[in-house]
């Protein structure tokens, strides 16, 4: 029953509805996948149990013709997200055997509209990275491997296992977080769509916190449609979550296939960054004619303060992350490792507890917090946050309606080619990281191969609350540029 | 601005993470390459910018200051690796 896993997610909900198939069956075949995939490493536990009873109670409710928008559906959960009655540890061994009592908001209204959990998906540590190469679970494996070569590739991350879940068909989509580019950096790498969302279209209750200004929930899928139809689910108001908006949530499918005719599409130069390979580049022109051709107007714009946007975030991003893992402590859940004293204890586990990156980011955001640098660091990034800011702002209030650039500076690298000096790992988020500053709405379309035969993306900025637009645009470049899929080799 | 050997040792328990002693160079050597880099920030003019404090402007969001949850000692508890009778147990702080 393999070609049930290749079915689109707007495939599988419309077989369903014609009892074509299963719930069960849909469910059964994705297990079957997952279990012959696991030298992937995309999942960090596999939930089989749930997802036949899941399944079950889906088939129940679609033999009364009842069920919702995602009935019957087998989904992949970041490990990210809080899942009640199941391990969720963010990839960290800090958090060990941490077993929630309650359900993340997200993932709650995925349940609540009928979809089916497989399990949870591989990730860098707290989503603290670029490879997922900082998972406490090992690196995932990317399904991709350039022409001729079996060097094993990095998915992206910290998705990875979204990311390489939704790409070998392990599930019809998946959830992802992004707070510098978690999302759209491995949809890129893995020829898959990923959209992050506004900030405050998603609530991030129940969301292991990285940086809290920053984090938002997205979907990964293998259609710009299907992401759509997953961010309608996931999206939405939650009183759990005050800087969640009240905003109705619109059925963004309509505007998958509604013509783009008309919108101006800004075009910044300073995305045009030193030693960018020429294929990204040439990527770049073919998106922009893609778009042109479809009816779209290119307007070049500037966004002046881009290159600060990277160094910023990393100040941002460590300081708040310093004080959001301050609750790992030995105490009330995870590790803990005893010490001479309680602050012993505090230490001991904490070392223990924590990766090579999770503790540099939680050093540097204590040094930029603490008495005397506050200000210097800090107060300055968050300063250069609003310019970062009022250059979007500027640039949409002169008509701009949403913009394109680049997803990433190159294809998929090889797992410990750029294990020395994390700031060169950090410049993989060079083109996501500014939409986080800004709290807008970004998504990665596939857009090509490179010469090597590893997927490219192409990334739409928009608007806030204006992801309609996005999907809108993304339709064009995806009908323009076809699907990408690995070919199968695990 | 760099970061010297005691510093990386006053960053480590500001932090709560225990530092071998063996691992302060490499560790001073790495904040200080990231530090380096986001020193450019120093370079802009920020006179008169408004911190970001507030990423989609919003009202937050008020409600009734009243108990909507609770009652559940055993859920809280559950995960702790150390617990007796609902409370969490620590090393001894008070003499």
């Amino acid at each position: 029953m393999s070609e049930l896993t290749a079915l689109t997610l707007a495939e599988a909900r419309d077989g369903l509805k014609k009892k074509s198939f299963s719930a069960a069956e849909l469910t059964a075949a994705h297990l079957a996948a997952i279990e012959q995939a696991r030298a992937l490493n995309a999942y960090v536990l596999e939930t089989p149990e749930q997802a036949a009873d899941m399944a079950k109670a889906s088939d129940a409710r679609l033999a009364k013709g009842e069920g919702g928008p995602l009935e019957g559906l087998p989904i992949a959960i970041k490990d990210m997200f809080c899942t009640q009655d199941v391990r969720s540890t963010a990839c960290s061994h800090i958090l060990g055997e941490f077993t929630p009592p309650y359900e993340s908001t997200v993932s709650g209204n995925l349940w609540r509209d009928g979809a089916v959990m497989l399990g949870k998906t591989n990730c860098d540590e707290f989503a603290m990275g670029s490879s997922n190469e900082t998972s406490y679970f090992g690196p995932v494996i990317s399904p991709w491997r350039r022409r001729g070569s079996n060097t094993p590739l990095t998915p992206g991350g910290s998705s990875g296992g979204a990311a390489t879940a939704v790409a070998a068909n392990l599930c019809l989509a998946a959830t992802g977080t992004d707070t510098g580019g978690s999302i759209r950096q491995p949809a890129a790498f893995t020829g898959t769509v990923g959209i992050k969302p506004t900030y405050g279209r998603c609530s991030r209750w129940g969301i292991i916190a990285f940086a809290s200004s920053l984090d938002q929930a997205g979907p990964f899928a293998r259609t710009v449609r299907d992401a759509a139809i997953l961010l309608r689910s996931m999206a939405g108001p939650d009183a759990k979550d005050t800087t969640c908006v009240d905003m109705p949530v619109p059925d963004y499918e309509v505007a998958v296939g509604k013509s783009v005719k008309g919108l101006r599409i800004g075009i910044p130069k300073e995305y045009r960054v030193d030693g960018m390979p020429a294929e990204i580049d040439e990527l770049w022109q073919k998106g922009q004619e893609w778009l042109k051709a479809a009816g779209a107007e290119l307007v070049e714009v500037s966004l002046p303060h881009t290159k600060l946007a990277l160094p910023a975030y990393y100040i941002v991003a460590p300081a708040e992350a310093s004080s959001n893992l301050a609750r790992y402590d030995g105490v009330r859940y995870g590790l803990r490792v005893e010490g001479r004293d309680i602050t012993g204890m505090y230490e001991a586990t904490r070392a223990a507890g924590f990766g090579k990156e999770v503790r540099r980011r939680v050093m540097i955001g204590t040094y930029v917090l603490s008495a005397g640098y506050y200000d210097a660091y800090y107060l300055r990034a968050q300063k250069v946050r609003t310019l970062i800011k009022r250059d979007f702002e500027q640039a949409f209030a002169s008509g701009i309606h949403a913009m394109l650039t680049p997803a990433t500076p190159s294809a998929a690298f090889g797992l410990g080619e750029k294990g020395g000096d994390p700031v060169e790992m950090y410049l993989n988020d060079v083109f996501t990281v500014t939409v986080n500053m800004a709290g807008l709405p970004g998504i990665s379309v596939p857009a090509g191969l490179d010469a090597q035969g590893l997927p490219l993306g192409l990334q739409l900025i928009g608007r806030p609350f204006d992801e309609e637009t996005l999907f809108s645009l993304g339709e064009v470049i995806e009908q323009a540029a076809g699907r990408f899929t690995p070919d199968r080799w695990w | 601005m760099s970061v010297d050997a005691a510093t990386v040792r006053r960053i480590a328990h500001l932090a709560r993470i225990a530092v071998a002693d063996d691992e302060v160079e490499h560790l001073q050597g790495e904040l200080n390459a990231i530090l380096a880099w986001v020193e450019q920030l120093q370079a802009v003019d920020v006179t008169g910018v408004e911190p970001m404090t507030s990423v989609t402007p919003m009202k937050m969001k008020m409600r009734q200051d009243e108990v909507n949850d609770g009652g559940k000692p055993a859920d809280i508890v559950k995960n702790a690796p150390l617990s007796d009778d609902n409370f969490f147990l620590v090393p001894k702080v008070v003499e």
